[in-house]
């Protein structure tokens, strides 16, 4: 029975790497439309785990249902409803703003003139109108994040999945950059975003945290701190890291 | 069929704003075509000769003018020693000595016979016999002037009844350059297209723009055919504009069809591009690429019968010569410029490199992975 109320669903997943346990056995569901934290230390396995939710990697075995399609049989109808920005740079750097938007709306099989509109509408939004023909290569990172996710989300999926979306950025792009995951959870559409960040899991609705392959604790933030007494996502994190 | 389009637009993009391509399509098939066409000759002009006449006689003289008189031989110097002379072999100042011993004139009024010696560097084996095929044909060129002189026989030309008179087909004045150039065109549009399209794709796997686009709904054909279109119309111009070289500046014959020619090169890239589609798939990085399609252009390259005939090769290099796509190539764009053959004098050719092209194509498409 497919359960509506959840988009992800995720049955005792394991990915080995040989005799490298990336995913540990795995289960958890993300709600529609919610902002769904997914954290850990580096190394933890959640790149490994993004990859397989976005059709990337195989998993080793388990059941994994993305927008209601089976990733190991249907994984072109999975990839058709969900975006993804990657913890590397995704754009063409020796194509404009502009180009990019149009090349990645086109292999989408979005119609000219949808791209057309929601182009202008988008840079309208991002203020970019002035730098919508500039290569890539000549913008300051923070801006091209900001590109690089709404590519991720102009063919309006059903989930987007953000992999460390904001390393390396400055405090004040990071703000606009989450003012951008509410308003696209605002749309309708479902956030799974990877963080290193303690202060950005305060902003999600739910958090798993991640440690050596393992979901060690999954809940609110509210609850999570709760749960291990802490006063902050940083101190429950180091928790635990430490709790082994 | 739209999201080819999309890439088509996309890679034509990139091709015309990176500042190395421009001059890449252009640049290196004017420099190719001019430099290697003049350079890679085999003709031998000037052949550089030390004469050792321990005779000095009139009839060794006769020899020597024989020689002096011909265009391909300059003669660097004359003693008695033939040490002296295998100095100057050593030390590069002659190619070939020839050595007359003494009584050469008297052993040939007396026994009808007589000896010349040549010692030739041997150090490049083409040049060696070549040197050695040549002065053969002045030596015996003398002796038949020789027998007329001795015998004072008026009807001299029954000693010599079968006259061998030898017409070149297709290039009758077996002119290098028109064999050399449209072979020369064959590696050029092939490196430009296999290297390209190999590149395009491992850049972007380091780039990692490459896992963006599998994480689309793009189908494997698409992204292949994408890939595979822009490189192809490259290199089909390439050819035009070599030809074009070939025509204006050696004045190389096109006897057949060119739209024969474009049609089997289509079907010849499609091959390689598909080989370098594969090498993609299986590097990771463009330093692999560079290795892996190095190596397999060389032994091709060289195996392709562009200096030497296949036909000369051992019969194992002419069985590996059927994965070898230049040596189709080779052949056909030689026949089509010189002979002006038609599509059933190529059909062979034709139609193995499109099941070679069938199964490499299909390979990559199998072989790329929508994975990161």
């Amino acid at each position: 029975m497919e359960n509506h109320e959840n988009i992800i669903e995720v049955r005792n997943l394991v990915k080995k790497f040989g005799s490298f346990i990336a995913n540990d056995n795995l289960t958890f569901n993300v709600k529609r439309g919610e902002i769904f934290g997914f954290l850990g230390a580096n190394g933890a396995g959640k790149t490994t785990a993004i990859k397989i939710l976005s059709g990337l990697s195989f998993p080793t075995s388990g059941e994994v249902k993305v927008a209601g399609f089976d990733v190991y049989k249907e994984r072109e109808k999975v990839k058709k409803n969900i975006g993804y920005m990657s913890q590397k740079f995704s754009l063409y750097e020796d194509l404009t703003v502009r180009e990019n938007i149009r090349f990645y709306g086109g292999i989408y099989g979005l119609s000219n003139k949808y791209i057309k509109e929601k182009t202008e509408s988008l840079l309208e939004r991002l203020k970019m109108n002035d730098i919508q023909n500039s290569l890539i290569s000549s913008l300051p990172l923070g801006w091209k994040q900001k590109i690089a996710f709404s590519v991720a989300i102009f063919h309006n999926p059903k989930i987007v999945f953000l992999d460390e979306p904001t390393g390396g950025v400055d405090p004040v792009t990071r703000r606009d950059f989450w003012e951008m995951i509410y308003e696209t959870s605002d749309s309708g559409i479902t956030v799974f975003v990877t963080t290193h960040y303690m202060d950005e899991a305060e902003y999600c609705d739910r958090v798993s945290i991640m440690d050596q392959g393992r979901i060690e604790g999954l809940d609110t933030p509210e609850e999570l701190k709760k749960q291990f007494e802490a006063k902050n996502m940083d101190e429950v994190f180091i928790k635990i890291a430490r709790k082994q | 069929m739209r999201k080819i389009k999309f890439i088509l637009q996309k890679e034509f993009i990139q091709v015309f704003r990176n500042k190395t391509m421009l001059p890449m399509i252009f640049g290196v098939p004017i420099i190719q075509l001019v430099v290697l066409v003049h350079a890679a000759t085999l003709e031998m002009k000037s052949i550089d000769m030390y004469v050792v006449d321990k005779d000095l006689s009139s009839l060794s003289h006769k020899l020597i003018n024989k020689f002096e008189g011909s265009p391909f031989y300059n003669i660097s110097g004359v003693s008695f020693s033939i040490d002296e002379a295998n100095e100057t072999i050593e030390k590069n100042r002659a190619d070939f000595v020839m050595h007359i011993p003494y009584g050469f004139e008297r052993d040939l009024i007396r026994e009808n016979v007589t000896q010349v010696q040549l010692l030739i560097d041997g150090i490049n084996g083409t040049a060696a016999s070549l040197i050695n095929a040549y002065s053969i044909s002045v030596i015996s060129d003398f002796n038949r002037n020789i027998i007329v002189d001795l015998t004072k026989m008026p009807d001299i030309k029954d000693l010599n009844p079968i006259a061998v008179e030898t017409s070149y087909w297709y290039n009758p004045e077996l002119n290098y350059k028109t064999y050399m150039l449209p072979g020369i065109l064959v590696i050029l549009v092939t490196i430009i297209s296999m290297f390209l399209a190999a590149m395009n794709i491992v850049r972007e796997k380091e780039i990692g723009t490459i896992e963006q686009l599998n994480v689309t709904p793009i189908k494997k054909f698409e992204f292949i055919i994408g890939k595979l279109v822009p490189f192809l119309i490259i290199a089909l111009f390439e050819l035009a504009f070599g030809l074009v070289i070939g025509k204006v500046f050696f004045h190389i014959p096109i006897v057949g069809s060119l739209w024969l020619l474009f049609g089997f090169t289509t079907v010849y890239l499609l091959t390689v591009l598909g080989i370098g589609l594969f090498i993609s798939t299986i590097s990771s990085t463009q330093q692999q690429v560079m290795f892996i399609s190095f190596f397999f252009m060389l032994v091709f390259i060289l195996m392709s019968g562009i200096f030497t005939p296949t036909e000369s090769m051992p019969v194992w290099a002419q069985k590996v010569n059927i994965i070898n796509p230049f040596y189709y190539f080779m052949r056909v764009i030689r026949m089509i410029l010189l002979k002006g053959s038609e599509f059933r004098d190529i059909s062979h050719e034709f139609f193995s490199l499109l099941i070679y092209a069938t199964i490499m194509l299909s390979l990559s498409v199998w072989r790329y992975r929508k994975v990161a």
